[in-house]
C-alpha cells in the first residue's frame, strides 16, 4: 500500500518535472524570437565603432537575450526528454517568421511558409530519431 | 538571387558550422562539470563559449543583407553538422530518422530560399 502511494508520488514527480522543462523550452522559443528581431533591428544600423557599437540598444538587447535564451535552453535540455523538446524548440522558426512579416514587414509567400513547416516536421522528426 | 543575399546566406552558413563546434565544446566540458561551481571554469567550456560567440558574429553579419525571414531558418543547416560531429566524436548513431529528419530540414530551406525573391 505505502509503495504504491510512494510510486505514485514518484511517478507524479517526473510528469511535474517534464511540464516544467516543456515550459522552459517552451519560454525560450518566445525569447529566442524576440532576440532575433532585436538583433535584426540594431544590425540594421551597425557601424563598426565601438561608440556607435556600445549605443546600439537593439543589438546589444538582442545579444543579453540570445545569451539567456543559450544559458535556459542548456538546462532545460539537460532534464527534459529531447524527443520531446526538438519540436517546442522548432517553434523558433515559427515565431521569428511571423515576427519578420509583422514587425519587419517583410512579404509573405507560400514557399516561405512551405519551408518553415517542413522544416519543424524536420526537427521534429530528427528529434524522435534521437530516442533510444 | 542577387550577390549581397548569396554573401549574407555564406555568412550564415559559416556561423553554423563554428556554432556547432561550440556546441561539441560545450558538450565536452560539460561532461567535467561536477557539484563544484569551478568545475565551470574548465578550458573546453570556454573554448565553446567562446566559438558561439564567434559564430554569432558571422550571423549577426550576415543578416544584415537579406531577410530574417529567409535568413534565420538557415540556422537549422547547423543540425547537419551536430549530427556529423554527433557520431563522429561521441559515437551517436546515425539512424534512420535522423537523414529523414535532415532531409526534410534540407527540403525546407530550399522551400524558404525559394521565396527570397
Amino acid at each position: 500500500m505505502s509503495t504504491s502511494v510512494a510510486a505514485q508520488l514518484a511517478q507524479a514527480e517526473i510528469l511535474a518535472a517534464r511540464r516544467r522543462s516543456m515550459l522552459l523550452v517552451f519560454a525560450c522559443t518566445v525569447l529566442g524570437a524576440a532576440a532575433q528581431i532585436l538583433m535584426k533591428i540594431g544590425m540594421a544600423r551597425f557601424d563598426p565603432h565601438l561608440m556607435a557599437l556600445v549605443t546600439n540598444v537593439p543589438l546589444i538587447a538582442g545579444y543579453v537575450l540570445y545569451g539567456i535564451n543559450t544559458l535556459m535552453l542548456v538546462l532545460a535540455l539537460r532534464e527534459g526528454e529531447l524527443s520531446m523538446l526538438y519540436p517546442i524548440i522548432a517553434l523558433t522558426y515559427v515565431w521569428v517568421t511571423l515576427l519578420s512579416y509583422v514587425l519587419l514587414h517583410e512579404t509573405p509567400n507560400l514557399f516561405k511558409n512551405v519551408g518553415i513547416a517542413t522544416i519543424v516536421l524536420g526537427v521534429a522528426v530528427l528529434g524522435r530519431g534521437g530516442r533510444k | 538571387m542577387t550577390p549581397g543575399l548569396l554573401r549574407s546566406m555564406l555568412l550564415v552558413f559559416t556561423a553554423s558550422i563554428i556554432g556547432s563546434f561550440g556546441a561539441v565544446f560545450l558538450k565536452l566540458g560539460a561532461q567535467k562539470l561536477t557539484k563544484s561551481v569551478f568545475s565551470f571554469l574548465n578550458l573546453k567550456l570556454a573554448f565553446g563559449v567562446a566559438l558561439f560567440l564567434g559564430s554569432s558574429v558571422f550571423y549577426a553579419l550576415g543578416i544584415r543583407g537579406g531577410q530574417l525571414s529567409v535568413l534565420y531558418p538557415m540556422v537549422s543547416l547547423g543540425y547537419i553538422w551536430t549530427l556529423l560531429w554527433s557520431r563522429l566524436f561521441f559515437n551517436e548513431p546515425f539512424t534512420r530518422q535522423k537523414f529523414l529528419g535532415l532531409g526534410l530540414i534540407l527540403l525546407g530551406v530550399f522551400f524558404v530560399g525559394l521565396g527570397s525573391s
